[in-house]
């Protein structure tokens, strides 16, 4: 059944399936949402990124696939031949409507892209699990195992005070899915320097340093590829945080120009945001074959001097 | 790698716990060395990362001498395993036993749990000041029990049970603990040959040999290397067992599987985390019985062709861990284990794995994790065990109940087995009967046997009680009510009548249990276990549990239909989109009250 086609010098098998009724083809190894997104289908992701090897976390993404007893997250399943998948069922959109109102009801979604589209296509509420309760807990010192019950009243959130312990970027973990990616990026898949993990389990689990020390005490060497996976504003330039705090962040004005990192000879794309005429933060391009969108603390964070004027 | 460790040092305490499991360091951190000439030769990052699975048994040995696990232990570890200071850390705060704040040498944990709190009623709220609160310490037949942990040079851990108050508060205080009582007196039904898997209970001393030898022990082995490896997975197969851990696969079709793979390197996990409120079969089968665990241990790896074998046992069961820790020493003297198993060819180590307090760790895929010293989360399926496991080889994960199974079916054949029980339903079953019967205890039964007969075996309800409702399977199982006392103990009648055996849970309940509670303790179980991964259960435990609060709260002047639907709501999307077993079955048991018994709807 299969046929060979050709996909840039690799050559992959080509697997036949059934979306949503509609027979199509899928280069061997693509994952469901791939197969989804080439036929027109929007499924909504959350944790997903197309850097960091899909977690599966937040289980918006999900799919039916027949003969599976559970929902399947397409973000991570690859593609096989001869599946019957359906991405609008009942099934399907109850999930994700849940997941949308758990994660709507517990996490500051306010600059999570895209996230009003999806509440107003999915119906969800999350405020019929309650007010949400904004009663301050430190979240690092949970123990793990324990938890204070609840009031009865309120919806439990994440909700706590922003972190600002270095000049470079704040962590507003209110904001926090945990789609693990800054864990990733920082770790394993592409920075290898294990500053920041997953601590503690269930509701309590957290992103933090050791012992939740500050990051100039911790192992974070600020590249700043945590910032560009995190999906829902929870990590932030310093720049654009004062900005938003001081109201004068104003993204529809800005100007986004790629150039190549000035500092060394590896060629990094970067990205300049710019807003009256200032750079207000970096990025790099996440297609882009040599960074792929990582920079070190230079390329990222190095752009102040383009901006210092000569003192009168 | 280049760690970056910050301030910290470990004392000489925790630099002796460390090194007595990992050996004294090399003459730099990292396991660098000298060469003639003076020049410092590092060899350390690779070899010490082939490490990591001593990650979790090092942090246990800090814990068990110091009591906590402080930021100069976490530095110390991070340069001997070469793994960063932040991800130890997450490991360490991923299990409730761990604490990474300094905390008292002597804990005293007090289960709170379904059947202890339906016996003594003693609550996270009520229990003696100074005790922790526990989740089900598997002890259920005498329940309410409590866990002792004495951390020092010896670690000391006691189980008592039961325990009244003042008990507890002795313990907190720093009394003594008597000693626990034999084993076989939780297995009501011993001592007894004619039974087939509680045989030995009561009748052998569980810490010898001979006395296991002298009772078949080691003929299924001998057996099994007679006709030779594939015609054990036949037999096993042929006898339809299924697994006892709860989800019930064919164990043939698992064998057969890890036996067809490509790769030579597997292994074979004996899944002992047995964490499930009110299960304590397997506790009472590794106490009693040990060497059969290691027997039939050694024949799945002979089947399959596994090299090295894990026992993952949960940290609450200090009997269970002494008695198999002598097994396998007394086994490896004896060539039962080892190169050459008796004179076969075939070499095979086993290895215990101490959990230290998470119930997801009994997911087979998080046991992985949790093995190779990352944060037991659960992984996702495909790939199955079968191809991908532990070390990232074919694994095969058996329950211990499972694998007791395979003695009998080896000793007298798969067909014989297969005759016991029902149509779907093959052989023997443990249930671990607990509540309000006159004897509660783990009880073997051929499958088939009604619920109504069970309960009689168990002596009967105690004089005065009467049944309210039993929760079949655990919390992650469901509650049927008096009518449902004809229900036969099959998996297919279990499934048809819309509730589950799962891992063998039989709790009966009488008239003075507050059902309401035991619903609002299933539902903190649930969000004091999720691991937090995915959103249906990190979350959706949380408002499972605040919408039973409101409806507490709210009861009669609210409007409980919304709080009902919100509860509906969520069963379905954790149900249908958690990553793991934890999740999909976090609202059976509340279904079940909510549905069957009508908690909340009068």
């Amino acid at each position: 059944m299969s046929t060979q086609v050709t996909t840039g010098l690799q050559v992959r098998k080509s697997i036949e399936l059934t979306i949503d009724g509609k027979k199509i083809t899928a280069p061997e190894g693509s994952t469901l949402l791939d197969a989804c997104r080439a036929s027109g289908k929007d499924i909504p992701t959350l944790c997903y990124g197309d850097t960091i090897t899909p977690k599966n976390a937040c289980r918006v993404c999900m799919v039916e696939v027949e003969g599976s007893r559970t929902l399947v997250p397409s973000c991570s399943r690859k593609v096989e031949s001869g599946m019957v998948v359906n991405t609008d069922t009942e099934r399907t959109s109850h999930s994700r409507k849940l997941v949308l109102e758990l994660l709507g009801s517990s996490v500051d979604l306010s600059l999570t892209k895209n996230i009003a589209k999806w509440n107003q296509n999915y119906d969800a509420e999350p405020s019929r699990f309650g007010a949400p309760s904004y009663h301050h807990r430190k979240r690092d010192d949970a123990v793990t195992g324990h938890h204070h019950p609840p009031d009865g009243e309120t919806a439990e959130t994440v909700h706590q005070p922003v972190k600002i312990d270095n000049a470079l970027y704040v962590r507003d973990y209110s904001k926090c899915i945990l789609c693990y990616q800054c864990v990733d990026a920082c770790g394993e898949q592409w920075q290898n320097t294990f500053a920041i993990t997953t601590a503690g389990r269930g509701f309590d689990t957290r992103i933090s340093t050791e012992f939740a020390v500050d990051l100039t005490d911790s192992a974070c060497v600020y590249c700043g590829n945590c910032i560009q996976v995190c999906p829902t504003g929870a990590l932030m330039f310093t720049s654009e945080y004062e900005m938003r705090e001081a109201g004068t962040w104003n993204e529809p004005e800005q100007t986004q120009t790629d150039t190549i990192c000035p500092y060394c000879g590896v060629g990094c794309a970067l990205t300049l945001h710019v807003q009256d005429n200032t750079i207000v933060k970096v990025t790099s391009p996440s297609d882009h074959s040599v960074t792929h969108g990582n920079l070190c603390i230079k390329g990222r964070f190095g752009f102040q001097h383009v901006q210092n004027t000569k003192p009168e | 790698m280049d760690l970056k460790i910050a301030s910290g040092t470990a004392s000489a305490e925790e630099r002796i716990a460390v090194d007595s499991l990992l050996g004294a360091p090399s003459e730099t951190s990292q396991g660098a060395e000298r060469d003639e000439s003076g020049l410092r030769v590092s060899r350390g990052g690779g070899e010490l990362r082939q490490l990591r699975h001593q990650l979790l048994p090092t942090l246990h040995s800090v814990n068990d001498r110091i009591g906590f696990i402080s930021r100069g232990a976490i530095n110390y570890i991070s340069q001997r395993l070469d793994i960063a200071p932040a991800e130890i850390y997450g490991v360490a705060t991923f299990y409730a036993l761990f604490d990474t704040n300094e905390r008292p040498a002597r804990q005293v944990h007090v289960c709170v749990d379904l059947a202890c709190r339906a016996a003594s009623g003693c609550t996270e709220e009520t229990i003696p000041e100074g005790a922790i609160p526990s989740p089900c310490l598997g002890t259920c037949e005498r329940a309410p029990s409590v866990l002792v942990i004495e951390t020092g040079v010896t670690v000391r851990q006691e189980v008592l049970a039961p325990a009244t108050k003042t008990q507890i508060a002795d313990l907190v205080a720093g009394k003594s603990a008597p000693a626990e009582q034999p084993v076989a007196q939780a297995a009501p039904q011993t001592p007894n040959k004619s039974l087939v898997l509680l045989s030995r209970i009561g009748i052998v001393d569980p810490l010898s040999i001979d006395d296991y030898v002298a009772n078949d022990g080691y003929s299924a082995l001998r057996k099994a290397i007679a006709i030779g490896a594939e015609n054990v997975v036949v037999e096993v197969t042929a006898s339809g067992l299924v697994g006892r851990g709860g989800a019930a696969f064919p164990t043939g079709r698992k064998w057969a599987a890890v036996a067809a793979q490509p790769v030579k390197m597997r292994y074979v996990i004996c899944n002992a985390d047995e964490s499930e409120p009110g299960t304590f079969k397997d506790r009472v089968l590794m106490e009693g019985d040990p060497f059969a665990v290691i027997e039939s241990m050694t024949i799945a790896a002979f089947a399959t062709g596994c090299q090295h074998g894990y026992i993952y046992l949960r940290g609450e069961y200090p009997r269970a861990l002494r008695n198999l820790t002598n097994a396998i020493d007394v086994a490896r003297s004896k060539n039962y284990l080892g190169d050459n198993i008796l004179g076969s060819g075939f070499n095979f180590e086993i290895t215990i794995f101490r959990g230290a307090g998470a119930y997801i760790c009994g997911e087979e895929t998080a046991i992985f994790n949790s093995i190779e010293g990352y944060r037991g989360e659960p992984r996702n399926k495909p790939p199955f065990p079968v191809e991908v496991g532990l070390f990232g080889k074919p694994t095969l994960v058996n329950n211990v109940e499972t694998l007791l199974n395979v003695l009998p079916i080896i000793n007298n054949t798969g067909e014989k087995y297969a005759s016991w029980g029902s149509t779907g339903s093959k052989g023997k079953k443990l249930f671990c009967v607990s509540g309000a019967v006159t004897k509660p205890g783990v009880y073997e039964v051929t499958f088939g046997a009604t619920l109504r007969e069970l309960i009689n075996l168990a002596g009967g309800l105690k004089s005065g009680s009467q049944l309210q409702a039993v929760l079949l399977g655990g919390a992650a199982g469901g509650f049927v009510g008096p009518e449902d006392l004809d229900l036969e103990l099959t998996l297919e009648a279990a499934r048809t009548a819309g509730s589950t055996l799962g891992s063998g849970v039989v709790m009966v309940l009488d008239q003075s249990v507050n059902m309401v509670d035991q619903l609002q303790r299933i539902a903190a179980f649930f969000r004091d276990e999720s691991c937090g991964q995915c959103v249906p259960c990190r979350v959706g435990t949380v408002r499972q549990q605040e919408a039973l609060a409101r409806l507490v709260k709210s009861s009669g002047t609210g409007d409980a239909a919304i709080d009902l639907q919100l509860l509906r709501d969520l069963g379905q999307v954790m149900r249908d989109a958690s990553i793991c077993g934890l999740g999909q079955t976090a609202h059976n048991a509340i279904d079940s009250a909510l549905t069957r018994l009508k908690v909340f709807s009068a």
